[in-house]
């Protein structure tokens, strides 16, 4: 966490414009805030600490989220998923590979008019699980299917 | 510094369809040279998009995104002619911004 702060410090001090903006008061401190890299639950090793990480443990499957992802990928390295949400009041999406060494991919969250949907393209190392997790009005709803990988995608 | 990303913005009944894709190495750090040394990690770790100046999309990545990330996003209400702006910062503290308007 210090070498985040120390990032981020050092981020804003080169940047004149942005510390100005910051005294100006025209960037709210939540927004900047709101950037800040989820560490613990980016670097969990497991889907249970990356699911604690991100707050969704004991997360309920639900069949308003959907998760497309390609049945057989020829190439780990890149993984299309597209993750779609029609739980109302969706906030924000996360995409977990259960198989890698930090299963977390990417975590989206949405305001002003964003939908609850979220493509990328993922690597994976191997066969796994890819799961999609939604949070709507304090709740965690979840979703999994698995990809098979011909050619993984994180090796060297 | 990075290469541009390439934005997309199209409004289609009401919806606009984001698309960015970033030019990112995206180093896991998993990976080692052939002397068996670790290449470090390097990637994006945060990035918004924002439409007209207002956050819609803030998302955060760790190393398993792929190389040069593609994401695409839906947003309701944007018109032809807004200002859709992303930016994102990597591990290493690296950042660029970059800007479209919405057709």
């Amino acid at each position: 966490m210090d070498m985040m702060r120390r990032t981020l410090l050092k981020g804003i001090g080169s940047s004149g414009v942005l510390a100005a903006a910051l005294a100006a008061g025209m960037l709210k401190p939540t927004q900047v805030l709101a950037a800040d890299w989820n560490k613990a639950a980016f670097e969990a090793k497991d889907v249970a600490g990356a699911l604690k990480g991100i707050g969704a443990t004991g997360a309920a499957e639900s069949k308003d989220l959907i998760l497309t992802v390609p049945e057989i990928a020829e190439n780990g390295a890149v993984v299309a998923v597209t993750a779609v949400s029609k739980i109302p009041g969706t906030t924000s999406l996360a995409i977990l590979v259960d198989k890698n060494p930090m299963p977390l991919s990417a975590r989206f969250d949405f305001a002003n008019g964003a939908l609850p949907e979220a493509l990328l393209n993922v690597k994976m190392g191997q066969t796994s699980l890819v799961r999609a997790v939604a949070q709507a009005g304090g709740k965690s709803y979840i979703v999994q299917k698995e990809v098979k990988v011909t050619m993984g995608g994180c090796g060297g | 510094m990075a290469d541009p990303m390439k934005i997309r913005a199209q409004v289609k009944d009401d919806v606009c369809d984001i698309k960015v894709l970033m030019s990112h190495t995206m180093e896991t750090g998993q990976r080692k040279e052939s002397d068996g040394s670790v290449i470090p990690a390097h990637f994006i770790q945060t990035f918004s998009i924002a439409v007209n100046g207002k956050i819609v999309v803030d998302g955060s990545s760790g190393p398993s995104v792929s190389k040069n990330p593609r994401f695409g996003f839906k947003v309701k209400g944007p018109k032809a002619g807004d200002k859709v702006t992303v930016n994102w910062v990597d591990n290493k503290g690296d950042k660029r911004t970059d800007e479209t308007t919405v057709i």
